[in-house]
């Protein structure tokens, strides 16, 4: 297998733990909430995944499992930003340090401990084609999240749910003027980034790559957060960043199959360096942010 | 007689120590157009807010179409068919016209786009319901409130000051859509504080002054004056025009001037020019989102050019461009910016340090430490001067009213006794008495000497204290035309840009100055 292969073929399943998370932090950040608490809350998800799996739970039981868990935490964040009105980014870091917390304890004893992932579908046809048919195996749960990126699209271009969510984000107190329960909006779309860093974290640890290591999760929802901005809260370059970065975090494995004489640490650095570098260049295009990005982000709303 | 559609009795609110309202009466008669007249800080937008659900009154009753009800959310107005259109737009930017409407009325796209085409026919309200908000222009963007409140099929529509964003041709233009809504069997609450237009169009007014109501009476059998005096509490001062003196030196020159800002929604300036010599006030006319943020971030040097851009802005003689806003003042310019809290003052300090932010020059410091019995003398005497209503000058300037706080930041300004003086928006908020107090302090310190640029919204204000005026439209400034020889028609054509800025009947700048 050769490295273009062996990157086609790795993309998606590499980009699955990014999108999730980033979709999910797309959605509450077009509701006008900051939460940077992703981190923690797929460390959680990750945890509790795995150890449902590795006691014969399955994996839809694991992904509900970790999905609700995060969800939970992600409500204490709900909680204190939105309830108290505290500082979105200070309850973010705090929500996430939690979760990493709560992820290494529960961990403890399961470390290194490995389980059975998931098998890969092919689709018929388009995976016996040359070159590109690495791209049509894979599993279900990159199947699903394809067709979870398409429904947010959707869901903003076209449904009630989306321009409710993208009017609260941009002017609550007008929202709030014309009838929507802005504190109630921002919840759900919290709640709902939170399940889906659940279910990334979920990914991770029990699809793949199927073992318990503290720290695995090694600053994913932290280039999920990046993403959003990377792609100017707009879906669809979300899912081209996600694959994007999926592609970066397989290179070192890749160079060392081709036998590139690079040091391994500059390779796994290679995505954090591309994080920085894209974020700078896409800032520098103040139009560009302004013109899509969400006008109360962050700030609390007072009635 | 029928009974009225909307009945007030008693209805009170404070906030804090401050009654906004009090025992207020009020009787909205069906298929009517009834007037809250009163002075801005009078209560209208509270009891706007009573009326609507925004806010739930301390005290009295509400009965609606002959029940007793209590509003306790917007949604809940709506509900019982009381829609609203706000002074500062209540619209989603980023969203299309039929977007904003489909968050208040349910339906499918394609059939809200074609109520909002009927409506726009049958009341004279177009508008393209498939454009981005944030591209139509201030009355296109009230005719979308307007159209957006008519769908949820409304008895009664309060609207807020509907015509202070609007050009004279618009204002007209409103007045027959509401017109035609009366006929249609809706009520309307029309708040303003515009006697004449209150005279023109409304069946019956309610006066309010300092949260009482001070009057119910028929606006077409009282003359302005009457009017005036159940709002103020005393008769209008009388409006004495500036007559001029001789000019000077240039003090302020803008040349070509083209800014394209980094903000999408902001608006582009081009090809500014405009001069402001000694002895003079120039006046800048025209509807808020024409450009007069970026302009005044231009000229106060909030906003720097570029380095490709030179001479294109001199203030004394002296190119400005790259020069930021401190080092303009060290040449004696003063500004007093549109918004109070935030740009003009620091809501948090008290008015002693907010005197010092701008005033330091003034020997208030001593090597580099703050004279505190310095800066209190000047900010009290600030507050006599400008008789500002405060308890005293430790007071916070987020604790004072709008009025009072624009007087403070403009004395202040003033005091620093510059060459170049700018005024954004002077009198905006303040009432009757200290307006008239200040534009008179305006032309004495033209009459003076100074050189004074004032960007106002209110026409009939430039009107009084400019000598020449010239009207910013999408970014682009009319010729200077000379207020004794132009009417306010004329300035109305600019505003809406049917007069094109490139060539009109004005006079050039070059022959005013000659």
């Amino acid at each position: 297998m050769n490295a273009v292969d062996f990157i086609l073929s790795g993309m998606l399943a590499a980009a699955t733990p990014f999108l999730l998370a980033a979709l999910g932090e797309l959605v509450v950040e077009r509701a006008g909430v900051l939460n940077l608490g992703v981190e923690g809350l797929m460390a959680l998800g990750a945890v509790i995944a795995f150890i449902v799996v590795y006691h014969g739970g399955g994996h839809m039981l694991a992904f509900a499992a970790a999905g609700l868990a995060s969800v939970l935490l992600s409500l204490v964040f709900a909680l204190v930003a939105l309830g108290f009105r505290a500082n979105q980014v200070a309850t973010g870091l705090a929500i996430g340090i939690l979760g990493q917390g709560l992820s290494a304890l529960f961990g403890k004893t399961y470390e290194s401990l490995t389980v059975k992932g998931l098998p890969k579908l092919a689709l018929p046809g388009l995976s016996d084609l040359p070159v590109i048919g690495g791209l049509f195996v894979q599993d279900v749960v990159v199947w699903l999240s394809l067709l979870l990126t398409l429904m947010i699209w959707a869901g903003f271009a076209f449904s009630k749910t989306g321009l409710v969510l993208r009017a609260v984000g941009e002017n609550p107190k007008a929202a709030h003027a014309i009838g929507y329960p802005v504190i109630a909006v921002r919840v759900a779309a919290i709640a709902f980034g939170g399940l889906l860093a659940g279910f990334a974290g979920a990914y991770a640890s029990v699809v793949y790559t199927p073992l318990w290591a503290d720290g695995m999760i090694a600053g994913r929802g932290w280039i999920a957060i990046a993403l959003v901005v990377f792609g100017t809260w707009l879906t669809g370059r979300i899912f081209l960043g996600a694959c994007l970065f999926g592609a970066v975090s397989l290179m070192s494995l890749a160079a060392q199959a081709t036998g590139v004489e690079l040091p391994s640490q500059f390779l796994s650095s290679l995505p954090y360096l591309v994080t920085i570098i894209v974020l700078g260049i896409i800032s520098a295009n103040k139009r560009l942010l302004k013109l899509n990005g969400v006008a109360s982000l962050g700030e609390p709303f007072e009635r | 007689m029928t009974p009225p559609l909307l009945s007030l009795r008693g209805l009170s609110k404070s906030y804090g120590q401050i009654r906004a309202n009090q025992g207020i009466d009020l009787d909205v008669a069906e298929r009517s157009i009834h007037a809250i007249l009163g002075e801005n800080g009078a209560g209208k937008s509270t009891l706007m807010k009573l009326i609507y659900g925004v806010e739930t009154p301390d005290e009295g009753t509400v009965t609606w179409q002959g029940a007793p009800i209590r509003l306790t959310s917007p949604a809940e107005a709506r509900r019982q068919g009381i829609g609203m259109v706000f002074q500062h737009f209540s619209l989603f930017e980023t969203l299309t016209v039929v977007e904003n409407i489909a968050l208040v009325v349910p339906g499918k796209k394609r059939e809200l786009i074609e109520r909002v085409r009927t409506l726009g026919r049958d009341f004279g309200l177009e508008v393209d319901p498939l454009a981005d908000v944030h591209a139509l222009s201030v009355g296109e963007r009230q005719r979308v409130e307007i159209i957006r409140c008519l769908m949820t099929d409304p008895k009664l529509i309060i609207l807020d000051e509907p015509t202070s964003v609007l050009p004279p041709q618009s204002v007209e233009k409103l007045f027959e859509t509401l017109k035609r809504l009366r006929e249609g069997g809706v009520s309307i609450l029309f708040i303003s504080h515009k006697l004449e237009e209150i005279r023109a169009i409304c069946d019956r007014a309610t006066i309010l002054r300092a949260g009482r109501v001070t009057g119910h009476v028929d606006p077409r059998e009282h003359d302005a004056h009457d009017l005036a005096r159940m709002m103020i509490g005393r008769d209008m001062p009388e409006i004495t025009p500036a007559a001029s003196v001789e000019t000077g030196e240039k003090r302020l020159e803008l040349i070509g001037l083209d800014h394209r800002p980094d903000d999408p929604f902001a608006v582009a300036l081009k090809r500014v020019t405009l001069e402001v010599k000694a002895g003079e006030i120039l006046g800048i006319a025209g509807i808020s989102g024409n450009g007069q943020a970026e302009l005044s971030a231009i000229i106060s040097g909030e906003t720097r050019l570029g380095r490709e851009a030179r001479d294109r802005i001199f203030m004394m003689g002296q190119d400005v461009g790259r020069l930021d806003a401190a080092a303009r003042r060290r040449l004696g310019f003063a500004f007093v910016p549109e918004d109070r809290l935030g740009r003009g003052a620091v809501p948090e300090l008290s008015l002693v340090l907010n005197g010092l932010l701008t005033a330091h020059p003034l020997g208030l410091l001593k090597q580099g430490l703050i004279d505190r019995a310095g800066a209190k003398a000047f900010a009290e005497t600030c507050i006599r001067d400008f008789d500002v209503r405060t308890p005293g000058p430790e007071a916070e300037a987020g604790a004072l009213s709008g009025g009072n706080l624009q007087k403070f930041i403009v004395g202040r300004e003033i005091m620093l006794a510059p060459k170049l003086l700018f005024v954004a928006q002077p009198t905006w908020g303040v009432d009757i008495g200290a307006a008239t107090a200040i534009r008179q302090r305006l032309i004495a310190l033209r009459n003076a000497g100074m050189a004074i640029l004032v960007v106002s919204e209110e026409i009939e204000e430039l009107f009084e204290i400019c000598d020449r005026i010239q009207v910013l439209h999408a970014g682009e400034l009319s010729p200077s035309l000379v207020t004794r020889e132009t009417r306010v028609e004329e300035i109305g054509r600019y505003m809406i840009g049917a007069q094109p800025a490139g060539h009109g009947t004005a006079t050039s700048p070059a022959e005013v100055s000659a």
